[in-house]
């Protein structure tokens, strides 16, 4: 099994590298160091998004929520700003706000066993309206933001921006949380199989409490880094990237049905949308093709995995099993 | 969406009564919160209460009503269909091509429905034959099918629809009485039917509840599942003609964000979330009474 994922991520980084020659062979200034940074660079907040969202769905839950959470972090990041709070408070101010949040979804769907798409489709309506009720639908624009607080971001250590680096901090710290903590077993275990989980001791709503704040806490910081970087803060910003990030850890393997998946994948799934973004100005393709091309990556992703996990020999009752 | 539900599916000790109450309850509360509403705005604003006012707000939710009524049947089935908004806006780019092209008004009309039926058979082709994840496959064809009409289009929009094209979106059947509510109200007559007087109605709530079970007593679930994605694609190339008459032009981003307020829609109007027996399963039940004040009160 470990091995089947292995092979699905080698064969998206595989997909993803052809693309990238593909590209360069005609041409070559994409695949200078520094584009390749900048790509990188502008996939951060879709990576960091994208891994909150597996832990999310490993645990057969969904997190819409989490573009308006990060509007509304990413709001607030910028009122603190305006009223001279210093940027670290700042920083674990959007943490906690984000963190908790999602705590909101998390609470519903645990202690009141409302089915998660249900719930963080409400909220996030709620923390949409929760910036307008804030703001009157007025903008916060870079003249009434502090340098500091747009220059965090940007600050380049060893020729990376800030921003690239705390996306890697990210991948580190959730590539050791998933494979190599009681918690992140307990996500496989609870997408897997319920059930068995109850049995093995394992508390299936704490579990999804905890995926939802941890999604939460990822998109609050988000929310400054994004509101920072393109300086500006409003009530519609990022609108419409829940589906971009569902759509990289589909992209990247993670299993819808839950229980399946990895931070790899979702780094890679959202690198993969990433490129395609970046490249179609490149190569002179009008980017209102850019839709078009993530849809069809997104059927393809669902019926590729879909064969792939079927050759498991998961299924029993055959005939039976059209469910 | 079964998948969603962790808790897994509880049979309760008495079937009827308690949640049957229940629902009543609900709707009741539907109703009620209609009333009050109705009766507010009233006080508010002398001119609320003017039979034009109350026709033209009806523009607000026909459209979408109408796709909620199939989008019920999908989720009660167990399914999801997230692509509606972009089936319009694929439907109205379809109809704009055939405008410039120099059809008529009957074919436009024509065009407009079978492009919402063939979306809704990919949809229903991907989900029910290859067995991928409703939700997965419809955010996948939701940028696929707008993605479609942003290449098509561009930047650009289709003007200047016949005269004899407007009457869908704002002709009027009799004096306050629009077109679009006579649509509504008869396709919710329809749904009503096919919902709780066929057996192909009962095949649904079989296949919501239990898939497998639904199987083995002979219901062909992989066929009811497409028949119902061709549904929600055909009502949403009605609401495409509907809308696309009414603004009187297209733009690629025509309808964007109307698959969630449809859901929403949905599951204010038909689904009881804290009531019935603890566990909530995912086939949402919307009983007769539902269907006319869940679009009522969006």
């Amino acid at each position: 099994m470990s091995g089947l994922l292995k092979s699905r991520e080698t064969l998206l980084a595989l997909a993803i590298f052809v693309m990238t020659l593909g590209i360069a062979a005609r041409f070559p200034a994409f695949v200078t160091p520094g584009n390749l940074a900048n790509v990188f660079n502008d996939t951060a907040p879709l990576m960091i998004l994208a891994i909150g969202q597996m832990v999310v769905i490993l645990t057969k839950c969904i997190d819409l929520s989490v573009a308006a959470n990060l509007a509304l972090t990413g709001m607030v990041a910028a009122l603190l700003n305006g009223a001279g709070v210093p940027l670290p408070l700042i920083l674990l101010g959007v943490v906690a706000l984000g963190a908790a949040l999602g705590a909101v979804n998390g609470l519903l769907v645990w202690k009141v066993g409302i089915p998660s798409i249900v719930v963080t489709l409400g909220t996030m309506t709620i923390y949409r309206g929760v910036i307008f009720l804030m703001t009157d639908g007025k903008w916060i624009n870079a003249h009434e933001m502090t340098d500091g607080f747009k220059a965090l971001p940007r600050g380049a250590i060893i020729g990376l921006p800030v921003m690239s680096w705390i996306a890697l901090a990210v991948i580190g710290i959730f590539a050791v949380v998933v494979t190599r903590t009681a918690l992140g077993r307990a996500f496989f275990a609870v997408g897997g199989n319920a059930h068995a989980a109850v049995y093995t001791g394992i508390s299936v709503g704490r579990t999804q409490f905890a995926a939802f704040v941890i999604s939460g806490a990822l998109a609050g910081l988000t929310g400054y880094l994004w509101v920072a970087r393109y300086a500006v803060a409003y009530v519609d910003i990022a609108g419409g990237f829940e589906l971009d990030v569902v759509a990289a850890c589909v992209i990247g393997g993670i299993s819808i049905a839950g229980g399946i998946g990895s931070v790899g994948g979702a780094v890679l799934g959202a690198l993969f949308l990433g490129v395609i973004k970046n490249a179609l100005p490149v190569i002179g393709i009008s980017p209102f093709w850019q839709m078009a091309i993530s849809g069809t990556a997104i059927l393809l992703a669902v019926a590729f995995n879909a064969s792939q996990s079927r050759e498991k020999g998961r299924i029993i009752l055959k005939s039976a099993e059209s469910a | 969406m079964t998948q969603l539900s962790p808790q897994g599916r509880t049979i309760p000790d008495r079937l009827q009564s308690p949640l049957t109450r229940g629902l009543r309850s609900w709707e009741a509360l539907l109703v009620l919160v209609f009333v009050v509403i109705f009766t507010l705005n009233s006080f508010a604003s002398p001119y609320f209460l003017n039979a034009w006012n109350l026709s033209d707000a009806t523009f607000n939710f026909t459209e979408k009503a109408m796709i909620a009524f199939a989008m019920a049947m999908l989720i009660i089935a167990g399914e999801i269909d997230l692509s509606v908004a972009s089936i319009i806006a694929l439907a109205s780019t379809a109809m704009g091509i055939a405008m410039t092209a120099g059809a008529g008004t009957p074919v436009l009309v024509l065009v407009g429905l079978m492009t919402g039926l063939i979306c809704g058979a990919v949809n229903g082709g991907l989900v029910a034959g290859l067995k991928l994840p409703s939700i997965v496959v419809t955010i996948g064809t939701m940028s696929l099918f707008r993605g479609l009409s942003f290449i098509i289009l561009g930047d650009q929009a289709f003007n200047g629809y016949p005269k004899s094209f407007a009457f869908f979106g704002q002709g009027y059947v009799f004096w306050v009485i629009s077109f679009e509510l006579v649509l509504f109200a008869v396709s919710a007559l329809a749904f009503f039917a096919l919902l709780h007087r066929t057996n192909f109605g009962r095949a649904v709530y079989a296949i919501g509840n239990n898939p497998t079970a639904a199987l083995f007593s002979g219901i062909r679930v992989d066929r009811v599942r497409f028949i119902l994605f061709l549904l929600t694609g055909l009502m949403s190339g009605i609401a495409a003609v509907c809308l696309t008459s009414r603004l009187g032009s297209t733009r690629p981003s025509i309808a964007t964000g109307m698959e969630l307020e449809v859901v929403t829609m949905v599951v204010l109007g038909g689904v009881n979330i804290l009531g019935g027996s603890g566990t909530i399963p995912w086939c949402w039940r919307l009983s007769s009474s539902g269907l006319s004040p869940l679009a009522l009160v969006c």
